[in-house]
């Protein structure tokens, strides 16, 4: 019996490798008044001009602070490092910064380290997804030229000035440029992000409230509060670790268990029962989000004037009230302008201004298709990608609601697309032949990113290739003015071009959502939805 | 036996070739993976261009796929987007899936066959029926769904364990995920257990054996079993490739960060390297415990021999 003595060996060697695969466990789970976060693995590497979600920004939120930051509760922008920002033309600006700040590894913050930072990313041969942030700033086209190799290194509009001081000329006037500064691309870098980029990025280190104590990649990071942090927002805990869920289900599971502390995105499939669940631990608050539809104005058929009346018809054909309260149960509220509320009413957001174009009108919406020359082809097909988030189930509502309001039930059909990258292609190959998911977080809360970004002539995120003169000159005239309420009346007047043409279809504002264990207090989400962990009490 | 084992080594370089090219082909079809990296707006046009060019995807097709080839035989399994090494992920992600499998492997092993040895000998009485319900269920409840369930009861309402597994993974905490993972795999080892069982009891041999007087757990064990046991071997075998790769559903639930939560982020992504490394190896697996499976034959039964 030669063979069984050689199972029973082999048996013998996986006895051997359990006790050994079971070895490296017992998470070292920090003490302390620390709690755990849910987290997604950010998609690109964590570096400021280099982060443009949500998962890698609340790291950079956690450990830096710009020369702006956005009140998490107003959303205004108020100096942080900045001690002055002073301009004489809206084009011209000198910054100071304020003195006794430092870097975590204890290296002071200088002028220098702005200006090494944007200038880093600003030049294409760091391949930052961020670049086009320091588009504004002059000497951009040299250093990061839309084709041909770059001709300069550094902005030729950044000067050190002094320590603490240095000038930024831009290409052309733009008043709102100082309240864009809050944005993390705008984030200074200590000198071990250029001398030793590997390491920085295995372990960043900034010179916010946290400092991060460990980081397992794709796994999960520690944030410990950092003591000596000079700024006037201390963490009021111990440090915050960040979990990878793969799934948001899973981790608002374990909120319910008790293994995790906060968890942001609520499910769509657990809002029926949050309320219940979390016996009231939950918020949902505004967020700078607004979801439209947009269209391929490169087509013919939908940019003549009967088109325009289609796509008011259109919009009044979508019944939001009712879409987002049985859907979204109140994570989403009717969009009724094209910014968002969490601008509030001073910073340009118009509650109303879409008026009747944006309210369920059902026989005003067959008579406005009928009249604008019937749907181009006979019927929408409304494109999303159907990777990520509940797109199929808003679309599919929408093209209910409008089949019902033009009593057809072949006049919309959605019209999925396999992956985002996939989504993004059909757009950039003006492969759309009907309305399409467009989406739009913003940068900063200015009504400028609300507008300008999306609908300008050849902007970055105008996907549907819109174009008007009005709206662009108007958009001119705000950046130049000098003052702040100057510019938001100019940017409200583009706006109503934008309602005048129905450039997008605008369909709600979407909030933030979180659930929190009762071990947590003070909690709450800033505009961007990203919870404000530094203010969070444990205990 | 070892010319045997050299000739199956070698017809794996082959299928190993063949299958990157074929991965290679279709994650490609998917269009430019660059064009997602930007969120919801467009890459401007030279950042894009330089991603491309990190990435290789500027060149044809072909000299994409002699690169990549090269750089694989030097180690170099290329860059995710977020920028780790591809050899990275799988580091941290193939022993969480090993691990996962192995307990879904021992569990298929030992409760599917000690119920298909019970059923087998107990044909038709009580036991057997219920069992055979029992394995009827099992198959016909998908798999996300017994997740999630004993998810909820285990881990929410009862507290017995954690809904989710820490980031190590350790053994103790992947026995629920094991098991759920393992679930249909271990009704159908039961079934076919049973079923050969219950056929060679029959056998010529059986009866031989029985007319030496041996003593009953002699004969089941060493003679019927022994044979019985083909069948069931070969569908462990296949098994194993299956289960690390068709992980993705009880990966998810549990939040387990493994080689389906890596290939599922490369896909989403396009992300041609990510998803060429991890199937290149999972089919390698796949061979590898086809080449054991056929050995193991010859353990079982001594008529089988290789040359």
């Amino acid at each position: 019996m030669r063979a069984p003595a050689r199972v029973v060996w082999a048996a013998g060697a996986v006895a051997a490798v359990l006790p050994l695969a079971a070895c490296g466990s017992g998470a070292g789970v920090p003490g302390g008044s620390v709690l755990s976060a849910s987290w997604g693995d950010p998609q690109n590497p964590l570096e400021p001009a280099n982060t443009n979600e949500v998962q890698g920004g609340k790291v950079l939120d956690m450990i830096f602070r710009g020369l702006k930051r956005y009140n998490p509760r107003t959303g205004k922008a108020e100096n942080m490092l900045a001690e002055k920002i002073e301009t004489t033309d809206a084009r011209t600006y000198t910054i100071t910064v304020k003195p006794g700040w430092r870097f975590s590894n204890g290296e002071p913050v200088t002028a220098r380290s702005f200006v090494d930072a944007w200038n880093y990313g600003a030049s294409l041969k760091n391949k930052q997804r961020n670049a086009y942030f320091f588009g504004y700033i002059e000497g951009y086209d040299k250093v990061h030229p839309a084709r041909g190799p770059q001709t300069a290194d550094t902005l030729s509009g950044l000067k050190v000035t002094g320590e603490r001081t240095f000038t930024v000329r831009l290409s052309q006037p733009f008043s709102s440029f100082p309240d864009t500064l809050g944005y993390a691309a705008f984030a200074p870098l200590p000198r071990m992000f250029f001398t030793d980029h590997k390491a920085w990025l295995d372990k960043p280190v900034g010179n916010g409230p946290y400092r991060i104590e460990s980081y397992t990649k794709g796994a999960q990071m520690y944030l410990k509060k950092w003591d000596a942090y000079p700024g006037p927002d201390k963490a009021r805990n111990d440090g915050v670790t960040l979990l990878v869920y793969t799934d948001s289900n899973t981790a608002y599971t374990d909120v319910l268990a008790g293994n995790l502390d906060l968890v942001d995105d609520i499910p769509a499939t657990q809002l029926k029962n949050v309320r219940k669940d979390l016996d009231g631990r939950y918020i949902n608050t505004p967020a700078g989000l607004l979801q439209t539809l947009a269209f391929p104005f490169w087509d013919p058929a939908w940019n003549t004037e009967g088109a325009r009346k289609v796509r008011i018809g259109l919009s009044m054909a979508i019944d939001r009230e009712t879409i987002t309260r049985t859907l979204f149960r109140g994570t989403r509220t009717p969009a009724t302008d094209w910014t968002s509320p969490v601008l509030g009413t001073a910073g340009g957001y118009q509650a109303g201004l879409c008026g009747r174009a944006c309210t369920y009108r059902p026989a005003e919406a067959k008579r406005l298709v009928q009249e604008g020359g019937g749907l181009p082809g006979g019927q929408v097909r409304i494109t999303y990608n159907a990777d990520s988030g509940s797109h199929k189930e808003w679309v599919d509502a929408v093209c209910n609601s409008i089949n019902n309001a033009l009593g057809d039930d072949h006049a919309c059909v959605g019209n999925p697309v396999g992956t985002f990258a996939d989504f993004r292609n059909r757009i950039a190959q003006h492969r759309m032949t009907g309305p399409f998911r467009a989406g739009w977080q913003m940068d900063y809360p200015l009504i400028q990113n609300f507008l300008q970004p999306l609908y300008y002539t050849d902007a970055s995120s105008n996907d549907g290739k819109w174009s008007n003169a009005t709206f662009d000159r108007l958009v001119d005239q705000a950046n130049a003015a000098r003052d702040q309420a100057t510019a938001i009346r100019l940017f409200q007047q583009a706006e109503r071009v934008v309602r005048d043409e129905m450039a997008a279809i605008p369909l709600w504002y979407q909030n933030g959502s979180a659930g929190y264990s009762d071990r947590l207090h003070d909690v709450a989400l800033n505009p961007f939805s990203v919870p404000v962990y530094d203010e969070i009490t444990v205990g | 036996m070892g010319r045997y084992v050299v000739r199956r080594l070698l017809q794996m370089i082959p299928v190993f070739v063949g299958a990157t090219a074929l991965l290679f082909v279709m994650v490609n079809v998917m269009g430019d993976p660059v064009a997602g990296l930007c969120g919801e707006r467009a890459c401007d046009t030279a950042t894009a261009a330089q991603l491309k060019q990190e990435f290789g995807l500027d060149q044809p097709l072909w000299r994409q796929y002699a690169t990549y080839m090269s750089n694989v035989f030097t180690g170099d399994f290329g860059t995710a987007f977020n920028g780790r090494p591809v050899l990275e992920l799988m580091a941290s992600a193939f022993p969480v899936t090993v691990r996962l499998t192995l307990v879904a492997v021992v569990f298929e092993i030992v409760v599917g066959v000690t119920l298909g040895v019970l059923t087998g000998l107990r044909r038709g009485r009580p036991v057997d029926t219920a069992v055979l319900l029992a394995t009827l269920v099992v198959i016909s409840v998908p798999t996300f769904v017994t997740g999630l369930l004993l998810q909820l009861l285990l881990g929410v309402r009862w507290g017995w364990i954690r809904p989710s597994v820490p980031p190590q993974a350790p053994l103790d905490q992947l026995i629920l995920p094991g098991l759920v993972l393992a679930s249909v795999s271990l009704a159908y080892v039961t079934r076919l257990t049973r079923t050969s069982l219950a056929e060679n009891r029959r056998a010529d041999y059986v009866r031989t054996a029985v007319a030496k007087g041996l003593p009953r757990r002699r004969v089941v064990v060493r003679h019927l079993l022994r044979n019985s046991l083909i069948p069931v071997v070969t569908f462990i075998g296949t098994d194993v490739g299956a289960l690390m790769g068709g992980a993705i559903v009880t990966e998810r639930i549990f939040n387990i960060h493994g080689v389906g939560y890596q290939l599922y982020q490369g896909i989403l992504r396009q992300n041609t390297q990510t998803v060429v490394g991890f199937v290149t190896v999972l089919v390698l697996v796949f061979l590898i415990a086809n080449l054991l499976v056929d050995l193991l034959y010859a353990v079982l039964d001594p008529r089988i021999r290789y040359a």
